[in-house]
This record gives structure tokens, sequence and C-alpha cells, in this order.
């Protein structure tokens, strides 16, 4: 029978979403697999995530140290390999811890590595099926996991039902004591939050949100006179922070804001899902884009294909008539 | 400091509009525009700029076909002070493990204090500096916006976790560290600047040069493999608003006006 393991992400004592999202993955791997949670840390924010757990797998790895309060991936990886069996499927997030403990711990264990799965298509003989994007979520490939020897994959966030039955009865294994040593060249310092910009653009129901397309510094001066039309505020995308054009506050996805409005304009962004993780709440989403086939109008609600340079002043002018 | 900087060529998503061939089974890549990985730029640019601070030389290096020379020529454009190009037909079809034990083969031939590679790469995959770590046995960060030398045995280094918030951390060297975009602003580089690295000489290094057995890279040695490429059935998707550019802003406002997008 197929095992697998989900490593369980948490903080202040609360499951992550994915925590839920892993048993519905695991059951399109192998339906008839045993998936077991892992859990580590330390002390009662601990004890609270296994508690929860125990309602969604049947099984319950729980792993306590102090060494592990804090989830310096490196750290994790040693408790893993010391405690679980290596010829197993791992299960691990593809989000920023995911991204430190994954593949490390693929070589460590000896085992496959696939990042970022959306989708699997089942087991044939030892080669699992998988679904996953290339180019920014341009196309989409099958990968085939030769699973002989284990394998280590991580889940794309969101891209899996949760499950909330919460009734799996899950039995608790505590393995404390066989997580070894947890010595490590890598040291946790300190968490220092994201700098609180001069405009909130989680509290405006409207977003113009651009991105690589805008091209130019100087082209922002277009987008902002559209939003003033509208009422709204703008937003953008990475590439506009990294170039320094917006300052991080404005910057919508997983490692920037997560931002609710009623309507998002997405202008000249293509749509990855790193950005679209940061829109949240189900807004009508209208994408203008030059590319017909740019991922964002696979989630947009209104697609239009245009050069947003041209495009925006003409609809700010008619804006401005009503 | 003597730093390593992994880099490689990838079919440019700005450029670029993919389609899949006539089969249905690959991308079509007549006319693709490659340039080099985003991530890696800002990772050589932070290499040079440490190099600046606290002395020492820029190696850039990646596992390619010939065309791939040409984005270590750029990189070396930039400030890199070498490059070096592993090539051999029996990497073709490399994983992202089969792509980490190649690059290790060659970090064992130098003496290097840091390794740095781009967070990710036109896979989506951000898995061979963990990788390349783990083999090599040294401490691994990803993700990293910040660095900071200390003393020369210890490094301090920030990585961009969820929500832009940073994590803090204290590192020993040697040690691999992959790059996230937004560390730097990296350097503009012209037609002139890649004229002058034009004939400089890149050093191609194959398996049997590498010390590697065949049989362990490329195709052969791979455990994931890519099947096909296809287009997803994705359902309905956008409703896609046509005709000239006035019917289409006429057709736009009046569904702004419906949703709320206008006060
Ligand atoms: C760990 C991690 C976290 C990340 N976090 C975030 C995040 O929080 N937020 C985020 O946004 N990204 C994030 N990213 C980056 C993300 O993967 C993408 O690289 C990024 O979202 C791309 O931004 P973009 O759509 O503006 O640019 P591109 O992908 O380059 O798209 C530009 C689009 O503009 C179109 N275009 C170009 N010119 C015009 C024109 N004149 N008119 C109309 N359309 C035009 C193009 O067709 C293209 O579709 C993260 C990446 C990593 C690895
Ligand atoms: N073929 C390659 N040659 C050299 N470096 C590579 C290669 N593939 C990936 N890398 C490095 O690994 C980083 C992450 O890529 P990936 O793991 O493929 O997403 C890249 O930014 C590069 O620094």
């Amino acid at each position: 029978m197929t095992q697998i393991f989900a490593y369980i992400p948490h903080n202040n004592g609360e499951p992550e979403d994915i925590a839920f999202e892993f048993p519905v993955a695991a059951a399109k791997i192998d339906a008839d697999a045993s998936v077991t949670a892992v859990v580590t840390g330390s002390g009662a924010d601990l004890d609270q995530v296994v508690e929860k757990m125990t309602s969604v797998y049947k099984e319950v790895i729980k792993i306590d140290n102090s060494e592990l309060a804090y989830p310096n991936a490196e750290v994790v990886r040693k408790a893993i390999c010391n405690t679980i069996s290596s010829d197993s499927i791992f299960l691990v997030g593809h989000n920023t811890f995911g991204m430190d403990l994954g593949p490390g711990l693929s070589i460590k264990m000896d085992s496959a590595f696939v990042a970022d799965a959306v989708d699997f298509e089942g087991v044939d003989g030892s080669l699992l099926k998988i679904i996953r994007q290339e180019l920014g979520g341009a196309v989409s490939c099958h990968v085939t996991c030769d699973l002989s020897s284990g394998a280590v994959i991580t889940i794309r966030p969101g891209s899996f039902a949760p499950n909330e039955s919460g009734s799996a009865g899950g039995a608790v294994v505590d393995k404390s004591s066989d997580a070894g040593d947890l010595v490590s060249k890598r040291r946790f310092l300190e968490i220092v939050e994201a700098e609180i910009g001069d405009v909130d653009i989680t509290k405006s129901d409207v977003l113009v949100s651009v991105g690589r397309g805008i091209e130019e510094e100087e082209n922002i001066e277009i987008a902002q006179e559209l939003a003033e039309a509208m009422g709204a505020v703008v937003s953008c995308s990475r590439p506009i922070v990294d170039a320094k054009w917006f300052e991080k506050s404005r910057q919508v996805g997983t490692s920037g804001q997560t931002v609710k409005p009623k309507v998002y304009l997405a202008m000249g962004i293509s749509g990855s899902f790193q950005h679209m993780g940061g829109v949240k709440g189900n807004p009508f989403i209208i994408a203008v884009n030059k590319n017909a086939k740019a991922p964002i109008f696979q989630v947009a609600d209104v697609g239009i294909v245009e050069d947003i340079l041209e495009f925006m002043p003409e609809l700010t002018e008619k804006i401005k008539e009503l | 400091m003597e730093i390593l900087v992994c880099v490689k060529r990838v079919p440019d998503t700005a450029e670029n509009e993919f389609e899949l061939n006539s089969d249905g089974n690959d991308l079509d890549r007549d006319d693709l525009v490659y340039s080099v990985n985003e991530w890696d730029n800002y990772a050589v640019e932070e290499a040079i700029q440490i190099v600046d601070n606290v002395g020492g030389s820029v190696t850039v290096v990646t596992v390619g076909d010939d065309e791939s020379e040409e984005v270590l020529r750029r990189e070396m454009a930039m400030g890199a002070n070498n490059g070096v190009l592993l090539s051999d037909d029996a990497f073709e079809g490399s994983d992202g493990k089969g792509v980490a034990g190649i690059l290790k083969a060659e970090v064992e031939k130098g003496n290097y204090d840091l390794i740095l590679t781009g967070a990710q790469a036109d896979e989506g995959a951000a898995q061979v500096g963990g990788m390349l770590a783990a083999m090599l046995d040294l401490p691994y960060a990803s993700l990293v916006n910040q660095i900071d030398i200390a003393d020369g045995k210890t490094i301090k280094v920030g990585r961009e976790i969820e929500g832009g918030n940073q994590e803090m951390n204290e590192i020993e060297l040697p040690c691999v560290l992959s790059i996230q975009t937004g560390i730097n602003e990296p350097r503009y580089v012209g037609i002139r600047g890649i004229r002058k690295v034009a004939k400089v000489e890149i050093p191609v290094k194959s398996a049997s040069d590498l010390g590697l057995d065949a049989a362990d890279v490329g195709d052969a040695g791979a455990k994931v493999k890519r099947v096909d490429y296809f287009v997803p059935d994705l359902g309905d998707g956008a409703e896609m608003l046509e005709g000239s550019t006035d019917e289409i802003i006429e057709k736009l406002i009046e569904k702004l006006k419906a949703k709320g997008g206008l006060s």
C-alpha cells in the first residue's frame, strides 16, 4: 500500500489552509493510500495543531523539540530524515517554506522530486503522472515521476479542494524522541515585518493593477489617471516593485498584499499563481493584455486583447465623459 | 570571496507567445526568443557587488548547449570574471537532480565560499539550489533578498517569505543561496559591453571532464521526465470583449457600472 506523508505548516497554533488540501491531493495520487500528517514544532502551539489534524488524518506524527519552535527548513529536514521512512511519498506545500525544504529533503532521502504539482493522474506501475505548469503558467505539461525509491512533491496551494469532513478520528504518534541531532549551520534570528506604505490597497473596492506590460516608469501616470477617474487605487505586480517604481505595499500577491476588492483590473499582468494568490474574495476580474494567450484570461471574468498604453487613456476619457 | 553563480538560458516570457507544435506535444520552438533567467541576473549582480566590496572573483556557470554560451557572455559583460559551460549530449533530458549533480561536479573542482542560484527558472521548480546544497552538505537558504557579509565565516541573510515579511538568518560559509528578485537593481548591459567580452575564452566541460558517468545524468539518470505539453481544458475562461476599441470600451463601462467598478 502506498504510504503518503504530508508536512503540516502552521502559525500560532493554526494549521495553514494547505493542511486540509493534502488529503484530497493524496487521494488523487492513490485513493487507497494511507495518509499521515507530520507536525513539527514545540509546546502548546504544536499540541493544538496536532489535535486539529486528528480530525483530518487517520494518523498524526508529532515531533516536539525546542529547536523546531520556528520552522527553519534545515532543522526540520533533519527531524524528518530521522523519523520518516524515505521510500514513501512526502508532500509539502509549494510556498516559501516548501521551496526551502523540499529539494534538499529529496536529496537526503534519495527520493525523486517534483515541484508545484497542480493535479495528479494516478499511478501506473511505479510511475506517478503529475500535471504542472511552466513559463509562468503559459503552458501546462504532464511529467512522470518514478516512485520506486520514494518521492518528495510540493503541491501548489489552492489547487485541491479542502477536506472539511472533520471525522478522521486520527491517532497521535509521538516521535519526538527519535528527532535526533538537530544542530544546523543556519540559525533563525528574527522576522522583520513588511513595511506599511502610505496607500492601503487592501481598503479599496476597485483596484487598477499594473504589471510589466506598463513598460516604463513614466507610464504609471496613465494608470493613475484611470484610477482617479474610476475612484480606484493603483496596485501592481512584483516586477513593478522590483524596479522600484512603486513601494512594496502596493504589490498584490503571495509575497505582497492579499486584497479582496469588488473589481480588479489586471493591466499588462500575465496572471502567475503567485500574483493571483493575493487576489481573494472572488472579485470581478477584468484583464487587458496584448497577448490573447496570456494565462490571466483563464481566470479573468472579462478579457480584452489590447495594448494597455493605448487602451487606458481612451477608457479614462470615456469615463470622464459620463 | 570566491563566488560561483549558476545561470540558465530560458525562453523569455515577456517576449514570446507560447504555442504548441503541430503534433501538440511540445512547444513550437522555432521562433522563441531566449534570454538569461530573470532571477539569475539578480544573483550575478549581487555577486559582483559583494566582490566589489570585499574582493574576490565571480564565476558564472551553466549546464546547456552551445547557444547557452551567450548568457555566460552577457553575465561576463555585467562584470563576472569567468565563465564555464558544462555541455555534453549525455546531459540532455536531465531532471533537476541531474542538473544539480552536474553543477556539483564543477563546484568540487573549485574552492568557492559562496554559491548563488536564482530562486527559480523557466520551469518554476525552484529546486536546483537546494539540491546542490544538500549534495555538497552545505547549508542553504532560499529566496534571499538581503545579504550582509559580516566576518567572512558567517553571513546574515534575509529570506523573503509570505506577505513580504523577511526571515533573518545567520548562515555559515561556505553556503548555497537562492536569490529572489528585487534584492538589487541589476546593471544594464549594452552592446558595447557584450562586444568587450566577445573573444574571452569560455571553457567547455563534458561529462568525462567532470568525471561523471553518462548513465547517471541526462535522460538515463532522470527519475522525473516531462511527457508532453498540453493546453488545459479550463472551462469557459474569460468572456472576451471584441469589436472596435470604442465598442469594447462601451461594453466594459456597462460591466463596470453593473459590478460597482465606477463611483
Ligand atoms: C516566491 C515567489 C513569490 C512571488 N510573489 C509574487 C507576488 O506577490 N506578486 C506578483 O505579482 N508576483 C510574484 N512573484 C513573481 C511571479 O512569479 C511573476 O514573475 C510575476 O507575477 C509576473 O508579473 P507580471 O505579470 O507583471 O509580468 P509578466 O509575467 O512579464 O507579464 C507581463 C504581461 O504584460 C503583457 N503586456 C506587455 N506589454 C503590454 C502592453 N503594452 N499592453 C498590454 N499587455 C502587455 C504581456 O503579454 C504579459 O502577459 C513571485 C515569485 C516567486 C518565486
Ligand atoms: N541548466 C542550468 N544550468 C545552470 N544553473 C541552473 C540550470 N538550471 C537551473 N539552474 C539554477 O537553478 C536556479 C533555479 O532553477 P530551477 O530549480 O530550475 O527552478 C536557476 O535560477 C539557476 O541559478
